[in-house]
């Protein structure tokens, strides 16, 4: 062949070229992920018993900061795993969310003192905690596939990093959400139970997500045959 | 490239003493903050061949494969200086050049022509190089390269004279067979050699169950005895 060693590979690479369309900025694409999570709140929300939700956090406010502290992960997290799923990102960018959950942990372990301070408060029972691992499970099925999915268009050179991310701030979005039902005031064991359902969804996107991910870009196996086979047939 | 070649030399610190610049696998605060610069700069700062290369890019995605080819191969050395940077050994060098090319490939809607291109890609080659890196790392825990095991040490469970015994046997086997009346043969053949049942064989010999029985017990005392006639 000639004596330029990788000739072959360019020359397949170029052959097997087809136009791409340049993905928008990860900040609207993020925008575009949220938006589907909206019109699911919309949804849920004419469901749900919005006046009774209202004054339940208005009566308590370290829910409102919970509240608050879930939603901005949500954004957060997915601005920063679009960030992320570019090859060029900088790690920093995983950091973003991490302010907006530590004021989503404090305002929800606030929570947990609520037993001795008002006892009288209906908590709930381990039953419908277990209603809200249920929810926020199922919830985040759909919006998990649904950010894999945009995630992959873009190539992210960090897989379980990138996926983590994403696995936050889908779970966030799962938790803004299940205060539309959730007629109780949290306490301690269901706030563990929630705890454990996002870390759950986390681990899950990180080992799910990070594995599509690396399959894509490190398994290079389906790529170098074409590009071989086009090389070949061009030699 | 001279500048950043030049990281990798000895340093004469302000004092006058002769100190080893830091370690290249590790970015400097210098070098990151570069980095940083080098990929958001603006057009006015962008050198003609980082201009050329965006613009050479922009037409890939376009679908340009002529401005493609001659993109990748003008990436080639400056991947391989990444790589050199990044400490890869030399042998290795062009896996990481294959893997930054795919990468590209793979990746090429992820740019913006707004950004350095260089940049963008000597992020991309830096990581790989790493990803290679540590590849190789993990396998050289895990496997041992010694060429002449196969030669040094033989296997205790080889044994060169069984498959010619085995062969031996059969033969003798078929050749004694072959000395039986004609009814025991097919006896031996259908019930033992292949592994058919009573009823099979009786259909298939048009013979009774009980014939095919007695059958095989007077062939397999007769080969009995031959075999043992033959070993004594």
């Amino acid at each position: 062949m000639t004596a330029f060693p990788h000739d072959r590979l360019i020359h397949g690479l170029a052959a097997e070229l087809t136009p791409v369309r340049r993905l928008p900025p990860p900040s609207l694409r993020a925008l575009a992920w949220l938006a589907a999570v909206a019109v699911i709140a919309v949804c849920l929300a004419a469901f749900a018993d919005i006046d009774a939700v209202r004054q339940r956090l208005a009566a308590a406010p370290d829910l409102w900061l919970a509240v608050l502290g879930s939603t901005l992960t949500a954004v957060l997290a997915a601005i920063a795993a679009f960030e992320l799923s570019l090859p060029d990102a900088p790690r920093d960018w995983a950091a973003l969310p991490l302010p907006a959950a530590l004021l989503w942990v404090a305002a929800s372990g606030f929570g947990c003192l609520r037993v001795w301070i008002a006892p009288q408060t209906h908590v709930a029972a381990l039953s419908e905690a277990r209603d809200c691992l249920v929810f926020i499970v199922a919830l985040s099925v759909p919006l998990s596939a649904l950010l894999l999915v945009m995630l992959r268009r873009a190539c992210p050179l960090r897989p379980g990093l990138t996926a983590a991310v994403g696995g936050l701030a889908v779970a966030a979005a799962a938790a803004t959400l299940l205060n539309f039902f959730h007629p109780y005031d949290a306490a301690a064991a269901d706030l563990s139970v929630h705890a454990a359902a996002v870390a759950a969804v986390v681990a899950a996107n990180r080992a799910l997500g990070g594995r599509i991910f690396a399959g894509r870009i490190f398994a290079a196996a389906a790529l170098p045959n074409d590009v071989t086979a086009a090389g070949a047939g061009s030699n | 490239m001279p500048q950043r070649l030049q990281l990798n030399v000895m340093t004469l610190p302000a004092d006058g003493r002769l100190l080893p610049s830091p370690f290249p696998c590790k970015a400097t605060l210098v070098s990151r903050v570069r980095d940083a610069r080098m990929v958001k700069a603006g057009p006015q700062n962008r050198s003609t061949d980082d201009l050329r290369r965006g613009a050479q890019m922009a037409a890939a995605q376009a679908g340009d494969r002529a401005a493609y080819e001659a993109l990748l191969r003008d990436c080639v050395p400056l991947i391989k200086a990444v790589a050199v940077r990044q400490a890869v050994p030399l042998d290795l060098v062009d896996d990481v050049v294959q893997d930054v090319l795919l990468t590209v490939h793979r990746a090429r809607q992820t740019y913006d022509p707004a950004r350095s291109f260089t940049g963008w890609l000597r992020i991309i080659a830096e990581r790989r190089a790493i990803d290679l890196l540590r590849r190789v790392g993990r396998q050289r825990a895990r496997e041992l390269h010694v060429p002449l095991t196969f030669e040094s040490y033989a296997d205790e469970n080889a044994d060169p004279a069984g498959r010619s015994d085995y062969a031996a046997g059969s033969r003798r086997v078929k050749e004694v067979l072959a000395t039986l009346p004609e009814r025991q043969r097919e006896a031996v053949q259908l019930l033992v050699l292949a592994e058919q049942s009573l009823a099979e064989a009786a259909i298939a010999t048009r013979r009774s169950k009980g014939a095919l029985k007695v059958n095989l017990h007077r062939a397999l005392k007769a080969l009995r005895a031959k075999f043992d006639e033959k070993r004594l």
